[in-house]
């Protein structure tokens, strides 16, 4: 039942593309099709869930007649589909609401609606999928309606930049996928879901999978060094998208590299786990190290996504050496909290994004320095904003900080792997994780302090006004899913528990009938953490500060000019920017990360020209590998341009020597 | 009645922790001034701030949004709450398990969050500096710390601080290799995080070489009462923490008769009055570093930790 509803669902999105088609003209289009989208994602999101807590062992299977005539459509909603699916849809459903009012700041609506509803439908075919042929078409689908959303906006030079560079690695990464199904097929070619995991392939053919599945789904999550189409392309695409771009699709992935590793592939060898966590640890701290270099608000929260990836395959990284390893009860820990780390970042990510799109409306500028003071101006938006910031940086009582307080616990039960390699390994991942934990804190003090506190920098600054009321509702329920998330984890512990059942064998220990609604992840005198009390003791702590201060001492309050030790500057320009305020960080980081270099221009006594201070920036990843492969591309190109200028004689010698080279290949093969 | 007693054990230990916070930075000032042969203010005077500054009226600037006026409750709230957790006189406290050691330090994390947000708030110049530099020290002493508690969880076999002290105060753990190399790691996180010399300096008035300070130049009044407080109390949770991990002598249990008890507070005092005379004394023996010298400094207790849990990874030995 749940699956019929989930893909009648995927057919009234595909439906809303056509009407989104034949409605370009239509004044009110946007707000139908969002409407649309809203109902179509919050029915599959009620049906994925309901499956999720009551019929998870079930897995309803339906075989549409579409696709290859010989194998036709398989679609399956096992508990990991389910998740995966409410994932996919509540991040869908709350864009929607978020677009009804932020849509119609849009210039050329035509150009996003009828892409915007098919790449919905798109990312839930890939999770509702279950066979090979069925996933990649999705997967294309999915890839290429949002190729044709960030080209939106196509008279932007840099949008087109970023299209390209999306266009290629994304083709790149399927490509990967295709012949990891092509490994994973076997010699007897059948591509469903079913007949894979009855006859997975063995040692060294395994191993090949799991690296093209690295590649391909790596390269859609955002995978340090595959991620440098990420930051370039969410933030082109308007900002609805941006949020679904980072917070979901990005999960899509995850769950390609998920539903093929532990569950097509069959059982991990012990190295696995440390090829993955290695990835994991090098992006959660290349990521936020980049964002900490960026003052472009979206691109900023863009390579957080590339952070948040890293500290999710952490968590599946572990899970993979706990499972090689035959300790099931840990590997549900660590894919608990991977997984719940899927959950919390799409959420609080989402949120971030539709923030900096209210911005963007509000004032027109993506550029942090340009902006400031914006908590005054737009006090809602500041207030859904900081929350987010908080989530995101793992702090509690928020629901960041619980996903990554199970990743430090599953990482404190790693010593008992025997293998030596985890063992060196796992604490220099722990050591990153923490690394990273930290500069998210700092990264995020600079994106709020940045955009919405201080004075305004510009004049569009200063005349922002609060977003409309549908954005606003859309930003004020994600928030409170994440303090909810944050105070009351067991019951979403809970709720994950049939999909990693399903995955390892084995679940975290009931969290919900714990008392005072703790979560323990193995045992109370192990470790314990409790959201909801924390939460409680702090704000009785500040409110009885508060009140006793007020009643007793002082409430009077005089509004003066700022006093910045005697000498303050109304020049808006003499605060701190978010480039000064990395300085210290970019000097302790990037010098090495980043080869960071700084010139001062000081014109000499006399000369009037102002001083200037030029800070270069290397991106060594994209130097050293993406621009040799490119170059490469071009000298091959250019050595082949020849063959496009011969005679007809030539040509027809051409394709003759092809064919029979060809045939003499076919001829020679055993 | 357990339940009562241990509910009064909680509260007394909040409130201790209230009363005795600013009395250990005047305790420490008070040494430090006879260090430098100065007479000093007495050790009541930081009671005495704290009281006329919550008297005052508050100078607020124009621009200061609702954020600033809200970051001193919270993080007076979250300092308290860490402070609440960590054992001083007795251990196993009632709510101890509502926040296990990666909380506690989360929560301070959380507290410094939001003064540094607060340091941009009003968007001077002074607020901006500290708070940068305030969360490029924090980028380098929150991982030392975390790994801190790899370190003493691996050993004691859990992350809840009242278990690593039942542990340590038994038998078990003797002279460790990792242990060594957490107490000196703990101590430069702890300077560090406390703004002490060399890493910052809580007295200084020379705004280039400020941190702490820089960042909270604009409040006054009860707000800048209750932001001493919280920092008094950070000072206070992290000579507790140390005191409880590394000297876990006269920690009173649950069930202790009140002889015991008069004498667990007395040992603690003690522990107390050891400490803030070290501290006071490493203070006045060394100098102030260059803000990016802070970075090495603190690299220091990272890789300690790091390598403490290492160590411990290849055997539970060490």
């Amino acid at each position: 039942m749940p699956l019929t509803i989930a893909l009648w669902c995927v057919a009234a999105l595909l439906g809303t593309v056509c009407l989104a088609v034949a409605m370009s003209r239509v004044r009110r289009a946007s707000q139908i099709v969002y409407s649309l989208s809203l109902a179509a994602t919050l029915a599959t999101l009620l049906a994925a869930l309901v499956h999720l807590v009551v019929g998870a062992e079930a897995a309803p299977v339906v075989v549409l007649q579409l696709g290859l005539p010989w194998l036709g459509a398989h679609f399956r909603m096992d508990a990991l589909a389910a998740f995966f699916l409410v994932v996919v849809n509540l991040g869908a459903a709350a864009a929607s609401l978020f677009a009804i009012g932020y849509g119609r700041h849009e210039h050329a609506p035509e150009r996003v609606l009828p892409f915007y509803a098919a790449f919905l439908a798109g990312m839930n075919l890939v999770v509702l999928a279950d066979d090979a042929f069925t996933f990649l078409v999705s997967w294309e689908f999915m890839s290429l309606s949002s190729w044709g959303l960030v080209m939106a906006h196509h008279r932007v030079r840099d949008n087109v930049h970023a299209g390209f560079v999306y266009l290629v690695m994304a083709s790149f990464g399927t490509l990967a996928l295709l012949l990891a199904y092509g490994v994973l097929a076997g010699p007897d070619g059948s591509y469903a879901f079913a007949v894979i995991r009855a006859t997975h392939p063995s040692g060294g053919l395994a191993a090949v999978v799991l690296l093209l599945v690295l590649v391909g789904a790596g390269s859609k999550a955002g995978l340090v060094p595959l991620h440098v189409w990420l930051p370039l392309a969410h933030p082109a695409a308007p900002s609805h998208v941006s949020a679904l771009m980072s917070g979901v699709m990005t999960k899509v992935a995850v769950y390609g590299f998920v539903r093929i590793v532990f569950d097509l592939v069959g059982p991990p060898a012990w190295w696995w786990s440390m090829v993955v966590l290695a990835f994991g640890g090098v992006t959660a701290v290349m990521g936020v190290l980049y964002a900490l270099m960026q003052h472009d608000l979206k691109r900023l929260l863009a390579y957080h996504t590339v952070e948040n990836i890293g500290i999710i395959f952490i968590g599946l990284g572990l899970a993979l050496a706990f499972e090689a390893h035959g300790m099931p009860a840990a590997a549900a820990l660590a894919l608990t909290a991977g997984l719940l780390h899927v959950f919390n970042h799409s959420v609080f990510k989402s949120l971030l994004f539709f923030g900096a799109g209210a911005v963007l409306t509000s004032t027109g500028e993506r550029d942090m320095e340009h902006l400031g003071g914006l908590i005054h101006r737009m006090p809602q938006t500041a207030f859904v904003f900081l929350v987010g910031c908080v989530a995101i940086s793992a702090l509690p009582p928020f629901n960041g900080f619980v996903s990554e307080w199970l990743t430090f616990q599953a990482i404190l039960l790693s010593p008992q792997l025997p293998s030596w390699g985890l063992k060196i390994l796992v604490p220099a991942v722990g050591g990153l994780l923490a690394l990273s934990a930290a500069l998210a804190a700092a990264c995020f003090v600079k994106a709020f302090g940045v955009t919405f506190l201080g004075r305004p920098r510009t004049g569009a600054a200063e005349r922002a006004q609060e977003t409309d009321r549908f954005s606003l509702a859309a930003m004020f329920v994600f928030a409170a899913l994440c303090l909810v998330a944050g105070i009351l984890p067991g019951f979403f512990i809970d709720a994950l528990a049939p999909v990693v059942t399903s995955l390892v064998g084995e679940r975290m220990p009931v969290q919900s009938q714990i008392d005072w609604l703790s979560i323990v992840p193995i045992a109370q005198s192990r470790s314990s953490y409790n959201g909801a009390l924390v939460f409680v003791f702090i704000a009785i702590s500040a409110g009885l500060a508060a009140f006793a201060i007020h009643r007793l001492a002082s409430d009077r309050l005089r509004r003066g000019p700022s006093w910045d030790c005697g000498s303050p500057d109304p020049n808006p320009a003499t605060q701190y920017t978010a480039v000064s305020f990395a300085q210290p960080i970019r000097r302790v980081f990037g010098t090495f990360v980043f080869r960071a270099r700084e010139r001062v221009e000081m014109p000499a006594p006399g000369d009037i020209r102002p001083a200037r201070l030029t800070v270069q920036l290397r991106d060594l990843v994209w130097e050293l590998l993406y621009v040799p492969v490119a170059s490469g591309v071009t000298f091959a190109a250019d050595k082949l341009n020849y063959l496009q200028f011969q005679t007809i004689r030539r040509y027809l010698s051409l394709v003759f020597f092809a064919l029979v080279s060809l045939l003499l290949v076919l001829a020679a093969w055993p | 009645m357990a339940i009562v007693l241990e509910l009064a054990f909680q509260g007394a230990q909040m409130l201790l922790v209230l009363l005795l916070a600013p009395l250990l930075t005047g305790y420490v000032r008070k040494l430090k001034a006879r260090l430098q042969r100065r007479v000093g203010p007495p050790l009541i005077q930081p009671y005495r701030d704290l009281v006329r500054l919550m008297r005052k009226e508050v100078m607020l600037a124009d621009n200061a949004s609702w954020l600033f006026r809200v970051v001193p409750y919270l993080v007076f709230g979250a300092t308290w709450v860490a402070a609440s957790l960590v054992p001083t006189f007795k251990t196993g406290l009632l709510f101890s398990w509502s926040a296990d050691l990666i909380a506690i330090v989360a929560l301070l994390g959380s507290a410094r969050f939001f003064l540094a947000l607060a340091g941009l708030d009003v968007g001077t110049s002074f607020g901006g500096i500290g708070s940068s530099r305030e969360v490029m020290i924090a980028s380098l002493a929150e991982p030392a710390m975390i790994m801190i508690v790899f370190t003493l969880a691996l050993t004691a076999g859990s992350t809840q601080l009242a278990t690593v002290v039942a542990y340590m105060n038994s038998s078990e753990p003797g002279l460790r290799i990792s242990l060594g190399l957490v107490l000196f790691a703990l101590t430069i996180v702890a300077i560090a995080e406390n703004a002490r010399i060399p890493v910052d300096n809580p007295a200084t008035h020379l705004e280039l070489t400020m941190v702490h300070e820089a960042m909270i130049l604009e409040y006054s009044g009860r707000h800048l009462a209750l932001i001493e407080l919280s920092a008094a109390l950070k000072l206070l949770v992290y000579m507790s923490a140390i005191a409880c991990l590394f000297a876990p002598w006269g920690l009173v249990t649950t069930g202790a008769s009140p002889g015991g008890l008069a004498i667990g507070v007395i040992v603690y005092l003690g522990k107390l009055m050891a400490g803030g005379f070290l501290l006071a004394v490493f203070e006045t023996a060394i100098a102030k570093m260059r803000v990016f010298r802070v970075p090495e400094f603190l690299g220091v207790a990272l890789m300690l930790g790091l390598l403490g849990t290492l160590l411990l990874f290849v055997s539970r030995s060490f």
